[in-house]
């Protein structure tokens, strides 16, 4: 049955990308769709997460490789790839001495471990060359130093990850950013020098050297990301297509139009406010698979006996909230909050997912169906100014 | 268990004595900002070499119930949970099992809570033991 439904989300891709492929000859005529499907993944059991594929390449050849099953995630930067879904004698980078580069990058719940190599990069009709990119879970260089381990445990399988590879295209270009090319403690330790297998030592990285998102990198429609995604049904549906579309008001088909913009601020976060209270580190993110906000007692949603983390009232309720850019400009928000645990466990696509977060407002996927929303890279002009923004 | 209340290490921080949020200071060669006492606790806020900022919360029995940070990179969590840090990684790939969420982070296991929550180039979190948390204290305090 899954398996279906899976081949139907893709006849719906295609016919969902066809005509956009045949209409955007206008500005530079590069084809700027991907589709995207929100399916359960390679696991087949991720929920409410976008996959798409993407083309790597050996530099400057026509020798390439199309991995599906990569996640679309807003909330980081660079192309990551699972080590045993690469078929490719990609490059591996050097730095000082020669010796290989390899990458320690934290994520809330762990890191990624793995050596930084060079590829092209291939979506749609666009091509970025010689990008940095991880390639995770590699033998080669398996002793982690403890500054790395010290994040947590290691996603370095398709299980950890629920995917074959990530796909950062938040608004930063680069993963770490000035950061990481400082000297001494400065330094926040992402990238490590390995003259051999275990000896690795943090070293300073130039910004170019960075893992980075690969749309900085493409000719054209380099500017930011739209995704698109439809309005899933209430109760949840077993998978939805949406696009990718690269560039913000570079062709006919990802003109801001109406939508708001929003610039976000240094650490890419916007303000939420929400009954009366603000929380200054909220962010939306397309590889959260919730919105995440308070806990039980604020929210007056009951916790998940099942599905750790999540909310599960007994009859859906709905929520308004105020997202604030750093710019000033706010636009009130409502999102609805329905039983995770009660949702039909093969649908891979449900709206009212929501759950606890103390902190901050994490505007995960169900935030992000039924808009076209936009993401804008830092210090790239768009017709709503120079980013980084999001704007919907 | 007692013993990882107490670590012999130096490293020692939440669980650990009050004199580890100074091991702290040094191993992260960083920076102490600020320290603000109630009656029932103290708070150490320390700025670390990465612009991290890292809060240690202990009280009068001299033991740090409590830690928070917040900045644009991740915090060192061995040194930060001390001889919690081997209970959190086993939490988290029990937790990553059920639902995996990839920018938020919700442990609630045994006498260790810890909610993490971020993105690329922002994090921010909590941990406290609330076993250790001082009678009249709330553990809300740690934010």
């Amino acid at each position: 049955m899954p398996r279906l439904l899976f081949l139907g989300s893709l006849l719906l891709i295609a016919q969902a990308t066809s005509s956009p492929q045949c209409d955007n000859s206008s500005a530079n005529g590069t084809v700027n769709t991907a589709p995207i499907v929100v399916n359960g993944g390679p696991t087949n059991n991720s929920f409410n997460e976008p996959f798409t594929s993407v083309t790597v390449c050996v530099p400057g050849t026509s020798n390439c490789q199309t991995i599906g099953g990569i996640l679309v995630d807003t909330g980081s930067s660079g192309l990551r790839v699972l080590s045993s879904a690469l078929t490719l004698p990609l490059p591996q980078q050097t730095g000082a001495g020669g010796a290989p580069v390899v990458e320690c990058l934290p994520f809330v719940d762990g890191f990624t471990w793995g050596p930084v190599s060079i590829a092209d990069v291939q979506m749609a009709g666009e091509r970025a060359a010689s990008v940095p990119i991880q390639v995770i879970g590699l033998d080669t260089f398996g002793t982690v130093p403890s500054g790395c381990s010290s994040q947590g445990p290691a996603e370095e399988t398709q299980i950890d990850l629920v995917a074959n590879g990530v796909l950062g295209i938040g608004s930063f270009i680069q993963d770490c950013g000035r950061g990481c090319t400082l000297t001494g403690s400065s330094n926040p330790a992402l990238y490590y020098a390995c003259p051999t297998p275990t000896s690795c030592q943090v070293t300073a990285q130039p910004l170019a050297n960075q893992v980075q998102n690969p749309v900085a990198l493409f000719s054209s429609d380099n500017n930011g990301v739209a995704i698109q995604l439809p309005a899933v049904a209430a109760g949840g549906q077993p998978s939805v297509a949406g696009t990718l579309i690269f560039g913000i008001g570079t062709q006919s088909n990802n003109a801001l139009g109406s939508a708001r913009v929003l610039t976000l601020n240094s650490r890419g976060n916007i303000t939420t406010t929400f009954n009366g209270q603000s929380y200054p580190n909220s962010f939306v993110d397309s590889g959260s698979n919730g919105i995440f906000f308070l806990d039980s007692a604020a929210s007056g949603l009951p916790e998940c006996k099942s599905s750790t983390g999540f909310y599960c009232p007994p009859t859906t309720r709905t929520f308004s909230a105020t997202q604030v850019g750093a710019n000033g400009v706010s636009v009130a928000v409502t999102f609805a909050a329905g039983n995770v645990d009660a949702a039909n466990s093969t649908f891979s696509a449900f709206g009212e997912a929501t759950g606890r977060n103390p902190g901050s407002f994490d505007w995960g996927l169900p935030f992000l169906y039924g808009r076209t929303f936009f993401s804008a890279i830092e210090g790239r002009s768009t017709p709503g100014g120079v980013g980084p923004y999001w704007a919907y | 268990m007692s013993t990882s209340f107490w670590p012999s290490s130096a490293s020692a921080s939440l669980g650990g004595p009050v004199s580890s949020v100074e091991t702290d200071r040094v191993q992260m060669k960083s920076a102490l900002v600020r320290i603000a006492r109630s009656d029932a606790f103290t708070v150490h806020e320390i700025q670390s070499p990465t612009g991290v900022t890292i809060r240690e919360y202990y009280g009068p029995n001299g033991v740090v119930f409590g830690v928070s940070w917040d900045g644009e990179f991740a915090p060192d969590l061995r040194q930060l949970l001390g001889g919690y840090f081997t209970q959190y990684q086993n939490a988290v790939q029990t937790a990553r099992r059920v639902r995996k969420a990839r920018s938020r982070l919700d442990i609630n296991d045994n006498g260790l809570i810890v909610r993490a929550t971020g993105h690329n180039r922002s994090f921010s979190g909590i941990a406290y033991a609330p076993n250790l948390v001082p009678s009249g204290v709330s553990p809300s305090v740690v934010r």
